[in-house]
């Protein structure tokens, strides 16, 4: 694998401009015509403790994190060095080297700062013996010491980047246009210094004994690197959203700053409020009002959504919320990234309560599930979420600017306008009839805004009455309900019949076995069906992104056409095994699971290791970090 | 066309615009302090020159939340504790709204305490009406965060061991800039108060004393009431914090104690509320955003334009 592809990684501390330094030379990477992929680990914690970016960038398309990789750069982490922090972050200075090195691949390179780690700590680490048996290629090189010497000591990450550009044979033109575009004055020229001495001093210093190379790539159209982040955030920009309330949580943080930053300048308007259940109940208020609004959080502060949510159905107020996962129960791992809210966003809220849910499986998808979540939800009038979790919400990925080539549709959906309610139905007071079961479609009873002509109304969180007043009525609430009840089998039927398929499908058409999984874990999953095709099994993968309603028919027919299925989730209780066999009522027999809930997600290998066990029965453990659940029966 | 007419029409209302046809009738008990609200709403609101298409009532549980079944204008009955915040992006929605929120002592400053404090810190522009009957009403008769020390109640068998919260003290810590108290039996200051609260540009707390004559026979609220306003014992000046937080402080110590006095605390007119404060950052559209969606020549930035820094 290693020929055709580099996968970077850059460690240090949490606070050392990790990510930032990364950010641009995944660009860098990508502008050289590669495709590029990130994958950032960090600890809760805001400076100090081990934190790593990987980039994997090949000519071929990347979907997910590599399995292991092949260039490492590690600085020190400068603030465990501060003997005065060091009761606080323990002895971690060399961890940037000693925590990264069982994944590096054979024949990797290894560039460390000299500067930061000491020859005691080095010999400590066996680092010699060890290159030789892996036939790593080390390269300690006094990075703190240049970049001080040209300006400060922070800067050592251009020299990284330079040292790794010698390395590699890289062109520094793209590092140049980005650094002059990031900086200015001073901070440039410093920084411009730092990177070319360390590229000159490597190319002098050192014979390109290793076969690391970057690939050469080509794009024919331009290329943009954003996150999931960004896509959920510019999908509901594209589609009308100009009201966000929020509080912040990680990783939902990204979203909710994402357009705090941006709604200023295009009139939207957002608010970080005191606590989540005023957010999403903020969020209500502006779609009650008239805004197309979202709000969102982690678990944790979703739980506390759980009210607003059902205020939303009950009154048939549109509502986009998302839920971005890491690791539970409770606070769990901050900034780890798990798939076990599943249940927790399908079931919560009392009553016989419903939502439609997606969960995109890549950035792509990330922005089509969020602006068909806008759609459907003022359609629909119902609350629609979109469940993701840290690893989508992190990792960045080169998506070709045509993609996002489309109109915008600020389309208020089923909201009617003062003409069309002066035509309605009212009753004899004058008031409009708002939740009409008699004259509704699909479930969906047009709305008027506050402030219409003819439109006055009462919503209400209690059941209620065509106008609106609160109701026992034995036959009004079986109308009502039935009502509300139709509009997630209206919305199943357009999703299979007037759109694409949210559905993604990979490997074989007519494959023996199935690998089925959903969320982030799409990637991975994919290219490991790939790999298993190309080593001679017959697999086909699914990703499922309709949590609901389920997309019933087209999950049977994939089950149906393999003999044996593996769910790949990330999470310990199976849940989404559980959700397929709930909606489907069968295939138990058929089913294994592949679960992994360490805090890291899966690696390509893993899940192709999982399926040779777990399918393939080969006599083997596997990876500890991953368990495997049997088929029911088993 | 504006896609909101009946804001600033300028016809004459008829006060019996407010009530909605045969039904609903209030299913409050005889004699419920909750009447006195809706009466004094009723009347403050024509008189403010409101029609009832552009007024939204937005109220909690209990009740007290029931208000706005009662009241034909836009209304949005949300969850226990919950109106503030639905109220507050309503306004901010469509600034044009006249929004009025109500609800509970238990639902305003118990459950909702949170968001009490924060709309009030805020200084959102709109009215804030609090029945404060001392306990809670709906689910029969429990001690509410209003109700005196030593208040017993099947929840509270021995008698409440709290010291009761003080909402005028807290709302005006809080930061609203406006603050009064007034009660049901006292219909007449309980107009001119509301009246007054609307037309306040910015936060308006009013504890309004209802009556519970169903859970809370004991209750204070019958003995006659003191206007801070009227009374020559009285003397502070209502633009004046420090002489309204000791009028406060002195009211509240002996509310419990049979001396109710009601009026106005708190009056700051030169505080910009929370929709000029950020109107001043840049944070607030000058056309509402509501408005935004049925105007054909409003311009909708493409996210794509953004993508020029990712790439
Ligand atoms: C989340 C939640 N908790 C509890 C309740 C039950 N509940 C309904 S009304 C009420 C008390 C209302 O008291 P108060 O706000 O003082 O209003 P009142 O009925 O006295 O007017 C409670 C606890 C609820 N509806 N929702
Ligand atoms: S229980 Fe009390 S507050 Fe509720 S309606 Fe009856 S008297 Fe009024």
């Amino acid at each position: 694998m290693s020929d055709d592809e580099l996968i970077w990684r850059i460690a240090g501390g949490s606070g050392d401009g990790i990510d930032s330094t990364s950010q641009n030379f995944a660009k860098a990477l990508m502008r050289s015509g590669l495709n590029v992929f990130t994958h950032r680990h960090y600890p809760s914690r805001i400076r100090g403790g081990h934190t790593y970016v990987e980039i994997r960038a090949a000519e071929h398309e990347v979907q997910s994190r590599g399995d292991g990789y092949n260039f490492l750069l590690a600085l020190g982490d400068s603030f465990a060095r501060n003997p005065q922090e060091e009761a606080y972050y323990g002895n971690e200075e060399i961890k940037p080297l000693s925590e990264n090195l069982d994944e590096l691949r054979e024949g990797g390179v290894i560039i460390y700062d000299e500067g930061l780690v000491s020859e005691d700590d080095v010999e400590a680490l066996n680092l010699d013996e060890r290159a030789e048996e892996n036939d790593w290629h080390v390269f300690p090189l006094d990075l703190r010491g240049l970049a001080k010497e040209h300006g400060r000591e922070v800067m050592r990450n251009t020299a990284g980047v330079g040292a790794t550009a010698a390395l590699l044979d890289m062109d520094l033109e793209h590092i140049e246009d980005l650094m002059e575009d990031a900086m200015s004055g001073d901070v440039l020229e410093a920084n411009l210094d730092i990177l070319h001495e360390a590229y000159e001093d490597v190319n002098e210093e050192y014979e390109f004994e290793h076969d690391l190379r970057v690939p050469t790539g080509e794009h024919d159209t331009e290329q943009a690197l954003l996150s999931g982040s960004n896509a959920i955030a510019y999908g509901a920009i594209d589609a009308g959203c100009r009201f966000i309330a929020g509080y912040p949580m990680t990783p939902w943080t990204d979203v909710f700053t994402i357009l705090s930053q941006n709604f200023p300048d295009m009139g939207g308007i957002s608010e970080q409020v005191e606590d989540e259940i005023a957010a999403a109940a903020l969020a209500v208020g502006a779609s009650h009002a008239g805004v197309k609004a979202m709000s969102g959080s982690s678990g944790g502060g979703f739980a506390l959504m759980s009210e607003p949510l059902g205020l939303a159905e009950m009154t048939e107020t549109p509502l986009v919320l998302v839920e971005s996962m890491r690791a539970g129960p409770s606070t769990g791992m901050p900034t780890k990234p798990e798939q076990a809210d599943l249940e927790h966003v399908l079931y919560t809220s009392q009553g016989d309560s419903q939502r439609v849910v997606f969960a995109p499986g890549n950035i792509e998808e990330a922005y089509e599930q969020t602006r068909l979540a806008f759609d459907l939800a003022w359609d629909y009038q119902i609350p629609v979420m979109l469940i993701y979790d840290q690893k989508l919400s992190g990792e960045n990925k080169n998506v070709d600017i045509e993609f996002f080539d489309r109109e915008p549709s600020p389309d208020l959906g089923s909201t009617l306008t003062e003409e069309e309610l002066k035509e309605a139905a009212h009753d004899n007071s004058g008031k409009f009839k708002r939740f009409n079961y008699e004259t509704a479609e699909d479930g969906v009873a047009p709305r008027s805004l506050p402030g219409q002509k003819n439109g006055r109304y009462l919503a209400t969180g209690n059941e209620h009455s065509p106008v609106g007043h609160i109701s026992e009525d034995p036959d009004n609430r079986v109308a009502q309900m039935d009502r509300r009840l139709e509009k997630l089998e209206a919305i199943r039927t357009e999703l299979d019949e007037e759109r694409d398929s949210t559905q993604t499908y990979f490997g074989e058409e007519d494959a023996e076995y199935g690998i089925i999984t959903w969320g982030s874990s799409q990637g991975a999953v994919e290219e490991a069906v790939d790999r298993l095709n190309a080593d001679g099994h017959s697999v086909r993968g699914l990703s499922v992104s309709d949590m609901m309603p389920f997309p019933e028919q087209e999950v049977t027919e994939f089950l149906e056409s393999v003999d044996e299925a593996m769910v790949v989730e990330m999470n310990a209780s199976a849940q989404f095994r559980g959700l397929l066999q709930k909606e489907l009522g069968r295939f138990g027999e058929k089913l294994t699971s592949l679960l992994k809930y360490n805090g890291n997600p899966f690696e390509p290998a893993e899940v192709v290791e999982g399926y040779e066990v777990n399918v393939a029965e080969e006599e083997r453990e596997p990876t500890a970090q991953v368990r495997i659940e049997p088929a029911a029966g088993d | 066309m504006s896609a909101f007419n009946a804001i600033g029409d300028e016809r004459e209302i008829d006060r019996d615009e407010y009530t909605p046809g045969v039904e609903p009738q209030p299913t409050w008990c005889p004699g419920c302090g909750d009447f006195g609200v809706l009466k004094a709403l009723k009347q403050a609101l024509p008189e403010v020159g409101k029609t009832p298409e552009e007024v939204l009532t937005v109220t909690g549980i209990g009740c007290s939340g029931k208000l706005n079944s009662y009241l034909d204008t836009y209304g949005f009955h949300t969850i226990h504790g919950r109106a503030l915040p639905v109220a507050r992006a309503a306004k901010l929605a469509n600034p044009d709204l006249e929004v009025v929120a109500a609800g509970g002592d238990g639902d305003g400053y118990g459950i909702g305490g949170n968001h009490f404090i924060h709309s009030a810190r805020e200084n959102h522009d709109m009215t804030y009406i609090v029945f404060n009957n001392e306990i809670f009403g709906l689910t029969k008769g429990q001690t509410s965060p209003t109700s005196p020390k030593g208040h017993k109640s099947k929840t509270q068998p021995s008698g409440s061991a709290k010291t009761p919260l003080r909402p005028l003290s807290m709302s005006l810590n809080a930061g609203a800039s406006y603050v009064a108290r007034t009660a049901a039996v006292n219909p007449n200051q309980a107009k001119e108060i509301i009246k007054e609260a609307i037309e306040h540009d910015g936060f308006a707390h009013i504890d309004f004393l209802t009556q519970c004559p169903t859970w809370n026979k004991d209750a204070r609220q019958y003995v006659p009431y003191v206007d801070v306003q009227e009374s020559d014992d009285y003397d502070f000046d209502v633009h004046d914090r420090a002489e309204a937080a000791e009028m406060m402080r002195e009211t509240e110590d002996v509310l419990n104690e049979g001396t109710v006095l009601t009026g106005r605390y708190y009056i700051d007119d030169d505080r910009p509320s929370y929709t000029q404060e950020k109107k001043a950052v840049g944070e607030l559209p000058d056309q509402p955003l509501a408005e935004r969606y049925f105007d054909d020549d409003a311009e909708w930035e493409r996210s794509y334009d953004l993508l020029e820094r990712h790439k």
